[in-house]
């Protein structure tokens, strides 16, 4: 297999986009990211969308981006892992080149939620989870980890404010991201007092339903040392795991082991351990997703993932800051770009390019992007050259 | 939903059929084609054992459309008594009907009922299906 780098990134702000369609915010991130790299054509495009069909009845995006980006007939590819699909069409990026077959792939992720109601992107959203064995009796995606949360709380003494504080520091981040769709900071006690959606969840700690795309330019090693013009960031690790879709079905409600199993293998390809990490970008789709996440991720122990968030560990400044972009949470969560833009940020960490929320220092950060209650994740690891 | 999608869940929603693997014990909810843990094609049909506890719960607020009528309403993962097999009990999710929200709590013994879970379309077609009660 060959090295694998990132050489280009792009994106636009995120939001309520009334005024652009899917096509749209596609086309302006890939060509922001071609711009970014520098290179003057693409050989493959991967495409990170969960569900275009629901949201905006379209389908076949591998056909209509390439045609609107200008690229047919390049060879495109849609996949589709829930909100880690954007995360997945990395990792099958990252494949392609390291194989061989291809040299400047373009790997973009998009989502347009907002073209339907509420109710219309709840449903959606619920796709990803069992149809027939959890939607069919009422579940929403709050519910379910809402049903993590109180487990989590029931068996570790997790607190109602630590969940709250994964919001209050990932707004704060997000306050220094003026690509982010919520970029108001917030305290704790308007977390605690907002409205309720799924007890012990309420509608700040919830991330939002957003339009939004990312994407980033792939290319092999030794061809990005020669023609990049900013400092080259190496894929060091790719793990990928599964897990029962139903989160009943698992045996400890508060653990998601689809991620452990993903970092264990991104670790082990990368040769580095979770305190060789200087930064992560993490899929806090709801607060307790984050605190579950870092204790999967090894950063915390089992159980101890609520008291280090309290405690600052992730925060900006802290010994491994978590979600310096804002997050799912503030910067928005457009399902399918999600994965892309955590590679987005740790590209732009690691280059130096951060502003504001830079981190110092910053030589190898982790992404960890993951679909429905846990069902699926993506773990990679990056490092500058 | 379309009849024949409704109509094959009916072993399940209203009686309950499960899939015990010959092999190693393990009950499935639903019934499965092969075990995953000792990779066994064979099973046995059983029905769920009616009785269980909650290992958690929420109470929806905001409902999925098909469910508005009924909001705010509890939900939660019920684990069924396993009985003398040694095993973990078969979990389910569901509604907790017929309950003071402020008197859930982990570990509650519930029992399931057989009730209508929605109503839906133009139509007025009603789903039926399982949801506990507390004891």
């Amino acid at each position: 297999m060959r090295d694998v780098a990132i050489i280009g990134v792009g994106m636009n702000k995120w939001g309520e986009l009334w005024e652009s369609s899917l096509r749209d915010i596609f086309t302006e991130a890939a060509l922001l990211a071609i711009e970014d790299a520098g290179v003057d054509h693409i050989d493959s495009m991967y495409i990170g969308c969960m569900s275009s069909g629901l949201f905006v009845g379209q389908e076949h995006l591998s056909s209509l981006l390439t045609d609107y980006l200008g690229m047919g007939p390049i060879p495109a590819t849609r996949v589709e892992s829930a909100c880690s699909s954007g995360g997945l069409a990395l990792r099958t990026g990252l494949i392609e080149v390291a194989s061989g077959m291809n040299d400047i792939v373009l790997v973009g992720g998009v989502e347009k939620m907002t073209d339907v109601s509420v109710h219309g992107a709840t449903f959606a959203l619920s796709t990803a989870a069992d149809q027939e064995y959890e939607v069919y009796h009422g579940v929403t995606f709050p519910g379910l980890y809402a049903l993590m949360a109180r487990a989590h709380m029931h068996k570790y003494g997790t607190t109602r404010k630590q969940l709250a504080q994964v919001a209050v520091k990932n707004h704060y981040h997000g306050s220094m991201n003026p690509l982010a769709q919520y970029p108001q900071k917030i305290t704790a006690e308007e977390v605690i007092e907002s409205v309720m959606v799924a007890d012990p969840l309420r509608i700040l700690d919830c991330s939002p339903i957003t339009d939004g795309a990312a994407a980033v330019i792939l290319a092999p090693l030794d061809l990005a040392k020669k023609i990049s013009k900013k400092p080259v960031v190496k894929i060091i690790g790719s793990g990928h795991a599964t897990d029962t879709i139903a989160l009943h079905s698992r045996k400890d409600l508060t653990e998601i082991k689809s991620t452990e199993r993903a970092a264990k293998i991104a670790y082990e390809m990368a040769s580095k351990s979770p305190d060789e990490i200087h930064l992560a970008e993490v899929h806090d789709c709801f607060t307790i997703a984050e605190i579950c996440v870092i204790e999967a991720l090894g950063f915390a122990e089992k159980g101890k993932g609520g008291p280090a968030t309290e405690h600052g560990m992730t925060t900006l400044g802290g010994k491994i800051p978590v979600n310096t972009s804002g997050g799912l949470k503030s910067k928005g969560h457009p399902v399918g770009a999600t994965g892309v833009a955590q590679a987005i940020e740790i590209t732009k960490q690691l280059r130096g390019e951060a502003g504001e929320r830079q981190v110092k220092n910053a030589k190898v950060g982790l992404t960890q992007n993951m679909g429905g209650s846990g069902g699926s994740s993506l773990v990679h690891i990056m490092e500058v050259v | 939903m379309s009849s024949p999608r409704y109509w094959r869940g009916i072993p399940q929603r209203y009686r309950l059929e499960a899939g015990k693997c010959r092999k190693c014990g393990k009950i499935y909810f639903p019934p499965r084609l092969i075990c995953d843990e000792c990779k066994s094609r064979e099973f046995e049909k059983v029905n769920l054992p009616k009785e269980g506890k909650i290992l958690t719960y929420t109470i929806i607020r905001v409902a999925p459309s098909q469910c508005t009528d009924q909001a705010p309403y509890a939900m939660g993962i019920v684990e069924l008594s396993a009985g003398s097999t040694g095993k973990d009990g078969v979990k389910i999710l569901s509604q907790i009907a017929d309950c003071d929200f402020d008197k859930l709590e982990i570990g509650m013994p519930v029992r399931i009922e057989f009730r209508k879970i929605y109503q839906e379309g133009e139509a007025g077609i009603i789903c039926y299906g399982y949801k506990c009660v507390p004891v």
